[in-house]
């Protein structure tokens, strides 16, 4: 199954072309930018999760000794009712703009209402206390069954339902609710020797990433702005601040910084486009960060969930029907990833009955962003238990169970597509053979789940340009901010097509001026797609050099061949250099080469993985250990095995996360009470063993070498194979999350 | 506004004067007013550890300490390990382990596993994960850090005993 191709680069491990930046602390992220005259923004926050904001009053901010400017929504251009696209769908520009700054509502606590600019932070957040807002306070709604009532707190006076494709004449919560349908389901659930049917909920939790999110605009008075930012797409920064603030995209020149983190929590836009505007007033460059505290009260987190599953199966293991209810909270404004937990849900197994219906409904918290296969893993929480339940009555292996469900080649999702090569059946293989499966887990109060998980990831448009330097080296000029290694993936992709080592590509992530249109680093598709790009531009510039060789030998281009790095004579002659040689005679040749690569791959290819986890539950305190954990999952083909592991590593501990510990808190007034990392509480090393990853390569077909993206999966089954650890463990049966100390206390009757 | 404090201290082995306010964190004080931005902020109230320095021999969170604190002490930061011609075998591990993905933790975590290894060249798996618990990772899952820094025990155990 593993893919025989012989690579010099792909499948190596080399140093990353920006480590030694890492390590020495030199590496420069959004928050360390410094320019001449800078000036320091603060954003004041509402401190009510609901409520109507009959007026601001700046002016004794706008007095205080240091104050430079202060901005509110009343300084955003008109929006009117426009609908605006920024390449992940349509959205209201209205609603954009509110969500930067509150208008005539604030809907969750810590929403933007103003800010200022001073000429330090400290007093610019003194200035902040002289802001008055005159607020109403409203009943604010926090809970997605909640906020589904009739009777429910509107947010939005004015938001009909899209019930699925319908306008409702009432105002609701509800923003949206569709379904995708596939065979028969009553008669599906007939054949079943074992319907089992629950219902879940999952907590709102937060990407987590450490790095605050931060931006510094400079505006010009010929109306050229820059922005300098940690950001996962620079394009994307680019289109959304020029959409809030109705500039022509070519004016808005976005500089992305390193980033520390981002899990798709960076891609919307909070304080760009005020740190802008703050320029715009002063004329002066102005610098915003966040604190702690305002990334989880302000920032997008990912929905708390209420999730129904009802699947049925023959008694020989054979899944005859399936049938989900998505309910998602999209915070404040309408688009919770609920279409992507419901392309997600079904897509591991073959199932010839089953359904879907999502909701995406608005409730008192901050808007909802992406994070890591966002939706999916809320579902796989409730699919992968049931399934456990069901493997549980017919005495059947989960694993086993899952291989002869496995989705293959040529199957049909329940929300449409066809799947192409995939390899999940080989990472249930790959799980049922490592040796932590095989080996007995003995003791009190310890047990063993598995749970798969899916993703479909996505391609999207990149672009690349390399050119040739005369020592044999290139520059890869490419727009995807890097987060976790890819500038060495990218790079290693191009190395291979010339025959040079990855130490010879010097890649540079460019601003938005000095690239081709990039969409974001997200989808899982950075290696995938700007790998594409890259490996196109390298395939031109082979192009090339083969013109130029042809001339420094005075043949024909077609008597030219080029491989393992070295250019030929075919017709005879006896002659031959290498890729570094000929770049040393460009000159002679004709002069710069310089390659061009772009992509907007259709065949990005599934990445499912497998996980195997044992716990040991503490009956007194209801905490949860891991002792061992092992994640499978098909990487199509690694370019960078080190970083691919990472992935998994990262995107298994975030679950882990997810499913014992993370949430937010509320109380009744729709107040985060745990607003810090103390108190929201993420994964020390010390609450971890060791994470094993198991790199399975199912060679996509949609890629020509074969990548599949593998940043998303790995967070997707967690939080199912622990509940089903922990049943094994102690014989109780979780279907909330996170699985904290005090549910397993109360789900045991202890508490 | 408060007048400042003038500050005689010693980072990275080098005497430094500045004027700070006293208000002012120590980590504010590295990246605003020193320019030493590898000390990075993650939370500014010591739960994340990306600020992390040794202060007279001690692992701190610079956002917990002020500016002011400390005059006439002695502070190790990042940007101090690493010689002009050779990286500190900490810095090697991580680069060689991928012991990094985002990298705005790197900072803290290596100065912190460089407290460790000041006081405990051998660590046991458990006693460098305890140690480095005060440190938050998102993307790794520590699997990679836990291991270079294994590594780079091992490393700096061979240099001194070679």
């Amino acid at each position: 199954m593993a893919d025989k191709k012989e690579y010099k680069v792909i499948g190596t491990r080399p140093i990353r072309h920006d480590g030694v930046d890492k390590v020495t602390g030199r590496a420069l992220y959004g928050a360390d930018f410094q320019i001449v005259g800078l000036l320091h923004g603060r954003m004041l926050r509402s401190p009510h999760a609901h409520a109507r904001i009959k007026s601001i009053d700046t002016s004794r901010a706008e007095a205080y000794p240091g104050v430079k400017a202060v901005v509110t929504a009343k300084d955003f251009p008109g929006a009117g009712d426009a609908i605006v696209d920024l390449g992940e769908g349509a959205v209201s520009l209205k609603h954009l703009q509110d969500n930067v700054l509150a208008s005539n509502k604030a809907l969750y606590k810590g929403h933007q209402v103003a800010a200022v600019a001073a000429i330090d932070p400290h007093t610019a957040e003194e200035a902040l206390e002289l802001i008055d807002v005159d607020y109403e306070v409203l009943p604010p709604v926090i809970n997605v069954r909640n906020a589904m009532k009739e009777d429910a707190p509107l947010l939005h006076e004015d938001l009909r339902t899209d019930e699925m494709g319908e306008k409702s004449e009432k105002p609701s919560n509800i923003a949206s609710h569709f379904q995708h349908k596939k065979g028969d389901l009553d008669k599906g659930f007939a054949e079943a020797d074992v319907v089992i049917e629950h219902e879940f909920t999952t907590a709102t939790v937060h990407q987590g990433y450490i790095e605050p999110h931060n931006a510094t605009a400079l505006y010009n008075p010929d109306g050229q702005l820059t922005i300098w930012c940690s950001t996962q797409g620079a394009f994307t920064v680019r289109a959304q601040v020029s959409e809030i603030l109705q500039m022509p995209v070519s004016k808005v020149k976005v500089v992305p910084m390193e980033i520390g983190g981002g899990f798709g929590g960076k891609i919307q836009v909070y304080i760009k486009p005020v740190a802008a505007m703050l320029s715009m007033k002063t004329g002066k460059p102005v610098k915003v960060l966040m604190s702690r505290a305002d990334v989880f009260e302000g920032t997008g987190p990912t929905p708390g969930s209420y999730v129904r599953v009802k699947i049925g199966a023959t008694k020989e293991g054979r899944i005859t029907a399936a049938e989900g209810y998505l309910a998602y909270e999209a915070g404040a404004y309408p688009g919770s990833p609920v279409g992507a937990g419901a392309m997600c849900i079904w897509s591991c197994y073959n199932i010839e009955n089953a359904l879907v219906d999502g909701y995406d409904v608005v409730v008192n918290k901050p808007k909802t962003s992406a994070y890591r296969a966002p939706g999916a893993t809320n579902a796989a929480f409730a699919v992968e238990t049931v399934i456990d339940e069901i493997c549980e009555k017919i005495g059947m292996d989960p694993l086993e169970f899952r291989i002869l469900n496995s989705a293959k080649e040529g199957d049909t999702r329940v929300d449409g597509p066809v799947f192409p090569r995939i390899g999940f059946a080989e990472t249930v293989e790959a799980a049922k053979e490592h040796p932590h499966y095989s080996t007995s887990l003995d003791g009190k109060y310890r047990g063993r789940g598995v749970a798969s998980g899916f993703w479909p990831n996505f391609g999207m448009k990149s672009s690349v340009a390399i050119n040739v330097t005369s020592d044999g080296t290139i520059n890869l000029v490419e727009g995807s901010t890097d987060i976790g290694g890819t500038r060495a993936s990218i790079a290693m992709q191009a190395a291979e097509v010339l025959g040079i080592s990855a130490e010879s590509v010097t890649p540079i992530v460019a601003d938005t001026n000095s690239v081709g249109y990039t969409d974001v680093t997200g989808g899982s598709r950075t290696t995938f797609a700007t790998g594409y790009a890259a490996y196109e531009a390298a395939q031109d510039v082979k192009r090339q050099m083969i013109e130029r060789a042809a001339k420094l030998w005075e043949v024909d281009e077609s008597e030219v061949e080029f491989a393992d790095g070295v250019f030929r004579c075919t017709n005879g002659k006896e002659e031959e250099i290498d890729f570094k040689g000929l770049a040393g005679q460009l000159d002679e040749t004709g002069g710069p080469v310089v390659g061009r690569g772009t992509a907007d791959p259709t065949g990005a290819g599934p990445s499912i993985g497998t996980h195997v986890v044992d716990v040991e539950v503490d009956p007194e305190t209801g905490k949860v250990q891991i002792l061992r954990y092992t994640a499978t999952q098909d990487a199509g083909k690694a370019i960078h095995p080190s970083y691919v592991e990472g992935q998994i590593q990262g995107g298994a501990v975030q679950g882990i996360g997810w499913a014992l510990n993370e949430e937010y808190i509320y109380n009744e007034k729709g107040e985060m009470t745990n607003a810090s990392f103390l108190d929201y509480r993420i994964p020390t090393c010390l609450d971890l063993p060791m994470i094993d990853a198991v790199i399975v390569e199912v060679p996509n077909p949609g890629h020509p070498y074969g990548v599949r993206g593998v940043g998303e999966t790995p967070i997707v089954a967690p939080p199912a194979a622990i509940a089903n650890a922990i049943y094994r463990a102690i014989g109780v049966r979780m279907r909330e999350l996170p699985m904290s100390p005090g549910r397993i206390l109360k789900a045991t009757g202890k508490i | 506004m408060p007048s400042k404090v003038h500050v005689q201290t010693t980072i990275n082995g080098e005497e430094v004067e500045f004027l700070c306010e006293p208000r002012q964190s120590l980590l504010e004080v590295l990246r605003d007013v020193l320019y030493l931005t590898g000390s990075k902020e993650g939370c500014n109230n010591g739960n994340c550890g990306a600020c992390s320095v040794i202060l007279d021999g001690r692992l701190v969170n610079s956002c917990l300490v002020l500016g002011a604190e400390i005059e006439g002490k002695s502070v190790e930061t990042v940007e101090g390990l690493a010689e002009p011609d050779k990286l500190h075998p900490i810095q090697d591990a991580f680069l060689e382990n991928a012991a990094l993905q985002c990298g705005i933790c790197t900072p803290g975590f290596i100065v912190a596993a460089k407290a460790l290894l000041d006081k405990n060249p051998n660590p046991t798996e458990h006693e460098i994960r305890y140690w480095l618990a005060g440190n938050l990772c998102r993307c790794t899952g520590y699997d990679k850090i836990v291991r270079a820094v294994q590594d780079a025990a091992q490393i700096m155990s061979s240099e001194v005993s070679a």
